[in-house]
């Protein structure tokens, strides 16, 4: 092999390997239609409730990011306790937004969500737009996902805002509530979140 | 006398609510520019108790009876509701300087009130009006920059701050139109118990359009009072930003510093 296409060899594997991560991204609204197709399907399918909550519970570990929920819901408390007691944490918050998450969402049957836009905040973070379809009983709803895009290959969901109203800082503003009518103890909402379990 | 009453009572809550609202910042911007003091927790609690009862009991069952209705007259009586809502939203887009969306609004309240027979039919919404977006006394307080005040929970009227419930006392100061015609108009069309009427029908509207979503949320809170008072706070301070397309700026700095990749 001449030195010429040894050169344009090498310069072409640099060039592949330097996008291969631009390559295999994925865009978030098509992560968020494909995750919601996902969820739909389950709902709409003949499956039991039981069947039902774990096949969300299945979803949700896949595409939400729930460490990172679980950091942020827990505000300036995760810096006053130690690694055990974020261990525990991590556990306790996980089955909670699991158990949460599938409750919430199994009450919905044939829900219809489409995609309508999406807008990059910054490099960490995209938010995609959507409106679920409105039905007989309800109106239509608007809903945005706050993606996490640091990884652009692993998008995960950060938050959903219905209707301009975040979850994570409505569910942050919750565990603050508890902690502080407990004059501070972290204890105290580790017991409610192993009740709510239950 | 009664207005006197009234007034004195408004003034002592927008004074203190301007205060609250000035502590707060410098205090929050520590913490949270967008926490609200929970001033009166016990008092809030207990009256959030009453409410939740009152809902069992009363709200729920009539809102669930209301939902049998045929969906044609649930939407022409919520038209109608949101149609004499107008009427308070026009001045507020006029004191908050949105003369264009005053505009609007005012041509949307004439043809739903005419064409769409006393707001039954939104024809406005077929001629292709811009989404309306409803005003309030407490919003244009918001928008002057009267903080917040303090949270607090009203029997049976429930969430509000300070700031807010100084608002709505304005709608019976000669804020609200519809609230002076029917009161103080002195006409044999309208009476202060259809005023009282079309109030009630608006908190049915509400619960009914939201059977299942109160009921999940319920279900699902740890703790239902402070999900309730941060769905609310989160709410009015979207609606006084006008920032439906812009929502993620509000919350943004909380989320930076999360990393789990």
């Amino acid at each position: 092999m001449s030195s010429k296409k040894i050169l344009t060899t090498i310069s072409f594997l640099i060039i592949f390997f330097l996008n291969i991560e631009k390559v295999y991204s994925i865009e978030p609204d098509v992560f968020v239609q494909s995750t919601v197709n996902r969820a739909a399907k389950t709902l709409g399918g003949n499956l039991t409730k039981k069947e039902r909550i774990d096949k969300l519970k299945e979803i949700a570990s896949e595409t939400v990011d729930i460490n990172g929920i679980g950091y942020y819901t827990l505000g300036t408390y995760r810096k006053n306790i130690n690694d055990k007691q974020i261990k525990q944490y991590e556990l306790l918050f996980e089955q909670y937004f699991l158990k949460s998450f599938s409750s919430r969402l199994a009450e919905y049957s044939n829900p219809e969500i489409e995609v309508v836009s999406k807008k990059k905040i910054n490099e960490n973070y995209t938010m995609v737009s959507s409106i679920l379809v409105s039905t007989e009983q309800r109106p239509e709803v608007k809903i945005d996902w706050r993606i996490y895009t640091k990884n652009p290959e692993n998008p995960k969901i950060r938050d959903l805002i219905i209707e301009g109203l975040s979850l994570a800082r409505t569910q942050k503003e919750e565990f603050s509530s508890i902690i502080q009518s407990n004059d501070g103890d972290i204890n105290a909402l580790f017991s409610t979140l192993k009740e709510f379990i239950k | 006398m009664n207005k006197i009453i009234l007034l004195l009572l408004m003034s002592l809550m927008l004074t203190s609510s301007v205060n609250a609202g000035t502590d707060g910042e410098n205090n929050f911007s520590k913490k949270d520019k967008n926490q609200v003091k929970d001033c009166f927790e016990s008092i809030n609690r207990a009256s959030f108790s009453l409410n939740e009862g009152l809902d069992q009991i009363i709200f729920k069952p009539v809102a669930k009876a209301y939902r049998v209705l045929p969906s044609s007259v649930r939407t022409g009586t919520s038209n109608v509701l949101v149609n004499l809502s107008s009427l308070v939203t026009i001045p507020n887009n006029i004191l908050q300087g949105d003369l264009k969306k005053a505009g609007i609004n005012v041509g949307r309240f004439v043809v739903n009130t005419t064409v769409g027979i006393l707001g039954i039919f939104d024809v406005a919404e077929k001629m292709n009006f811009p989404e309306y977006e409803k005003e309030d006394y407490g919003q244009t307080l918001g928008a002057w920059g009267v903080g917040p005040g303090c949270y607090v929970v009203l029997p049976v009227l429930g969430p509000s701050t300070v700031r807010d419930t100084a608002g709505s006392f304005i709608n019976i100061l000669g804020g609200d139109p519809y609230y002076n015609a029917s009161t103080h108009g002195n006409n044999e069309y309208l009476t202060t118990s259809q005023y009282m009427t079309t109030k009630i029908l608006t908190g049915v509207d509400f619960r009914a359009k939201n059977l299942e979503t109160i009921d999940n949320l319920k279900k699902n809170s740890l703790d239902f009072y402070a999900s309730v008072k941060s769905l609310y706070l989160q709410d009015r301070q979207r609606k006084i930003a006008n920032a439906n397309a812009t929502i993620e700026v509000l919350y943004e700095g909380d989320w930076e510093e999360i990393d789990s990749q």
